[in-house]
């Protein structure tokens, strides 16, 4: 039934897989029985109406949360009800939807915690005595902490000039006295940071204008191209319909469709669901839409 | 020999003046999210107004006891006004250390008006006992019961009965839903403390009667107990918060039946920690939800750090290691000492509580931790001081991390509740553990410092060596703080849910602070000790906690310059001027007030 649509090395197994996610809160089936999966190199869109559940299925997917029901594979293991530490540790890596920047810490500090899994030289992982390892690396600094140290401070630099100068100029300022679309950069930064094997973005341009969404678009689309796995929550549909290789479409909880961007936009149960709802996001108002009659109105 | 059913009795009249106290606990919780941790201080001044009334005016009990409900509901309402609501936009940790100052200032009011010695309040009762079995009930118990009767029903018929009531249960549910449909929610405060403050000082007063006896220090206890019921019953929930405290009550005298008076408190508080670790929504929560935003507890003021140029530092330094010789004052040099000895208190709760964002109201346990250790290794087997002193800080690092590791997966206040239980359980081991710790008796005759194995009496070289110890974990902690580790902490104290989406674990980083935060501690408690040459289960008590904190907050939290500065100003400057002590910890209490409000980023800002 989730036979991929559209994906190139179709002979393997997927990177992510879940199957029959639920999630209830107290009445709310905040997720009600969603399968999904993401291959390698991918890039799959989330879409569907505020309170559809995409944020819950996240935060299911990278530990936050634990599932009601249903099993999530990553990578070949089982990863649903895994700690949120250990999810990271396989290979995941997150953005929030409004935004968790560690406030007080420079924007070096923020992407290089991004880094703290990857961590090798000052986190021997030894049982037992590995964190007073750890304290005791942290307070000599040989140098092979001090090379780490530097080498991943290169690669914040690196990462933080795919953003222009939006970040660079600032990086030694608290992430407190950023704008907010700066904010939502700087949580990209700090997931790429982890090198994760499947990038989850969440509403990325959520409060950005025009000009940024563009940028970001740009963004995204660099990161697809040099071969990153994303699964993307975004409400802006000219965005979801450029960068997809294939969306998911969810309301109250349940996917109602799948497929290429193209086939799923001119699908009748989805648009009836966005219309139905009259709430589709920044990206297309409620009037807009109301207008557009066979296909989800996008603007190019 | 009193029988099982006086105990029980006796546990739920306890438990009945507990829950005078919880269920304002909880109903203030309910509309304002707040620990109130003035509310003992509320029942103490109840328990005075009390005293007053029937000593001096010789008030007939009714009258006694509406003059207490009027006062301490108009004590109530000015906490309410003048304590807590400025604090409106601050971090959610804010007013919860505003009415720990605020207590400071209650309590010590009162023992400056009515000295610190204890009063009788005369029992305006007959004192006729009712023979039941084997035991009997007396006159003072039925009214205690009835008066817990009566205002309980009479609190449910104002919640489920009137519009405030209903004011009252709409803005508990959700505060901003209350306002927007028109809900003057300033008003259900002031109602929800006016109400809170008139049943703890009902509280106070019955308290008085039964034992016969109040003291202006009994109100901290009495927090410690109606926050162990609210807990009990699930933080907010009135019913709950009753039931919490005729349990507690009944736990304490069973306990103290078995065991003796001096285990009554320990029960309490393992009853606390087993709670906030096994059911931390108290015992009638339904299943475990995410909560919706972070709770943070962090005091962290968004500001820009001041950064002292090096050459004035080591200028700085350079003076306080040259002062013995300048000036030929030995109380200073000794006050300074103890400065240097505070410091590295302060370092290691601004390393806990700033850097690491779980706000700890139990560090002193970390001082006594490495006082008694190295006190006990020196005094009665007789190792060399150095290596005692060294012995004290890894005692506190290893014992300190593992006693509040429980607490690290709790958030927000329930890390606070949850270090004071701990704290308060450290100090009443050393108080039961005579074999090992000499109980109530203390340890005397501590040897010497020593330097080199030679003794160390020479004021100016005691402060010479607290002084380098002090810097050079100073330093320590710098380093610490500028490599992944702080960086670490602070995203721990930031944002731990995004933490630990980036791998890592809470308990790894939180536990290495305590550590690091725990030596420290304890290498100026053992100092300490070796320094008075006597220590007791009362040398590091909750008023030190508290002043740990004022320290960390007024130099700024996280930041090791001003853990220094805020100890020589909060140690060094009262010792100066030379201010009593019980005008100190008002004084400390007022400073903790202030900063809260005016200044919470310090004097040299958060890190
Ligand atoms: N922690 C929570 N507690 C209760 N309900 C929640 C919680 N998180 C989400 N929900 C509910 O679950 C549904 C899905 O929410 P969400 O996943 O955030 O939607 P989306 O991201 O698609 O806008 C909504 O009805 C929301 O109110
Ligand atoms: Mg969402």
């Amino acid at each position: 039934m989730n036979a991929p649509v559209n994906a190139s090395p179709i002979t393997t197994a997927p990177l992510l897989e879940a199957t029959g996610l639920v999630r209830r809160f107290g009445g709310v089936t905040a997720v009600g029985g969603i399968d999904l999966s993401v291959f390698e190199g991918e890039l799959v869109s989330v879409i569907g109406p505020n309170g559809a559940g995409k944020t819950t299925a996240f935060n299911l997917i990278s530990g936050l949360d634990k599932p009601d029901a249903g099993a999530i594979r990553f990578a070949g293991a089982n990863i649903a009800g895994r700690s949120p530490e250990g999810i990271a540790a396989a290979g995941i890596a997150r953005t929030f939807q409004h935004g968790r920047v560690f406030a007080n810490l420079s924007i070096a500090d923020n992407v290089l915690i991004g880094a703290h899994g990857r961590l090798r030289a000052v986190r021997p992982d030894w049982p037992i005595i590995g964190p007073l390892a750890e304290l005791a690396l942290a307070l000599v600094r040989p140098a092979s902490v001090r090379a780490e140290e530097a080498t991943l401070r290169d690669e914040v630099s690196e990462i933080l000039s795919l953003f222009g100068d939006r970040l660079l100029p600032r990086i030694d300022q608290p992430a407190h006295s950023l704008s907010y679309a700066n904010r939502r950069r700087v949580e990209i930064a700090r997931a790429l940071a982890a090198r994760p094997r499947l990038l989850l973005l969440d509403e990325p341009t959520a409060g950005m204008n025009p000009t940024e969404t563009a940028e970001m678009l740009e963004i995204i689309a660099s990161l697809k191209a040099r071969g990153q796995t994303i699964l993307l929550i975004e409400h802006k549909l000219d965005m979801v319909m450029r960068l997809s290789d294939r969306v998911i479409v969810l309301d109250d909880g349940r996917k109602i469709a799948e497929g290429k961007p193209q086939a799923v936009r001119t699908d009748p149960a989805v648009i009836e669901a966005y219309l139905g709802h009259g709430n589709i996001g920044a990206a297309a108002p409620a009037g807009n839409a109301a207008t557009a009659a066979p296909t989800l109105p996008v603007t190019a | 020999m009193t029988s099982w059913f006086d105990h029980t009795i006796n546990g739920l009249i306890i438990g009945n003046i507990y829950g005078l106290l919880a269920v304002g606990l909880a109903l203030i919780f309910g509309v304002s999210r707040l620990i109130n941790f003035a509310h003992g201080s509320v029942y103490v001044v109840g328990a005075y107004v009390g005293w007053v009334a029937v000593s001096v005016l010789h008030t007939p009990f009714p009258v006694t006891l509406a003059l207490v409900v009027i006062l301490a509901a108009l004590l109530g309402i000015a906490i309410e006004r003048f304590g807590i609501r400025p604090l409106a936009g601050a971090p959610r940790i804010a007013p919860l250390l505003a009415t720990i100052g605020l207590s400071f200032v209650l309590d010590q009011t009162v023992q400056i008006l009515f000295s610190p010695d204890p009063r009788s309040v005369p029992m305006q009762l007959p004192n006729w006992r009712l023979e039941i079995g084997g035991g009997s009930i007396g006159m003072l118990d039925l009214l205690i019961g009835g008066i817990g009767i009566t205002a309980a029903g009479a609190l449910f018929a104002f919640l489920k009965l009137t519009k405030w009531g209903w004011a009252v249960r709409a803005t508990a549910l959700d505060r901003d839903a209350a306002r927007v449909v028109g809900v003057d929610v300033d008003q259900v405060n002031r109602i929800v403390f006016a109400i809170a403050a008139a049943l703890g000082g009902v509280g106070g007063v019955l308290v008085g009667m039964y034992y016969n006896v109040i003291t202006p220090t009994m109100g901290f206890e009495a927090t410690l107990k109606g926050i162990v019921a609210e807990v009990v019953g699930g933080v907010g929930n009135v019913p709950g918060a009753i039931v919490g405290s005729l349990l507690l009550g009944i736990i304490e005298s069973y306990g103290v039946a078995l065991l003796g008076t001096s285990y009554r408190n320990l029960f309490a508080f393992l009853l606390l920690i087993a709670i906030l670790v096994l059911r931390p929504n108290g015992l009638f929560a339904s299943r475990h939800q995410l909560p919706p935003e972070p709770m943070t507890g962090t005091f962290i003021a968004p500001s820009k750090p001041i950064g002292l140029p090096v050459p004035l530092l080591a200028a700085l330094a350079a003076f306080a290691i040259a002062l013995p010789l300048l000036i030929d004052n030995g109380y200073l040099i000794q006050t300074l000492t103890n400065a240097w000895l505070y410091a590295l208190l302060g370092l290691s709760l601004t390393l806990v509580a700033g850097t690491s964002g779980q706000v700890s109201l139990g560090h002193a346990a970390l001082l006594a931790i490495g006082g008694y250790t190295s006190a006990l290794l020196a005094a009665d087997y007789g190792f060399p001081v150095w290596l005692t002193i060294i012995a004290g800080g890894l005692m506190a690092a290893g014992l300190g991390t593992l006693l509040v590791s429980p607490a690290f997966r709790l958030r927000g206040h329930y890390v606070s509740i949850a270090t004071l239980g701990i704290g308060e359980i450290v100090a009443l081991v050393i108080l039961n553990w005579e074999s090992v710790t000499h109980g109530p008796i203390g340890v005397a005759g501590i040897p010497p410092l020593e330097f080199f194995g030679r003794p160390l009496y020479d004021t100016n070289a005691i402060y010479w060596v607290a002084f380098a110890i002090m810097l050079a974990l100073a330093l320590l902690q710098v380093r610490l703080l500028s490599s992944h580790l702080g960086r670490t902490m602070r995203a721990v104290r930031d944002d731990d849910v995004a933490a630990r989406s980036f791998g890592i674990s809470l308990n790894r980083y939180k536990g290495l602070a305590f550590a690091f935060g725990g030596f420290v501690a304890g290498i100026s408690g053992a100092f300490t000790a070796h320094m008075y040459s006597f220590i007791n289960h009362e040398t590091f008590n909750t008023h030190i906690s508290v002043l740990a904190l004022t320290i960390a907050i007024l130099g700024g939290m996280g930041n090791v310059g001003g853990a220094i500065l805020g100890a020589v100003a909060l140690i060094g400057l009262p010792e100066v001027f030379r201010i009593a002590a019980e005008y100190r910890i008002l004084l400390y209490g007022i400073a903790l007030l202030l900063l809260v409000r005016f200044r919470p980023q310090g004097l040299l800002g958060t890190v």
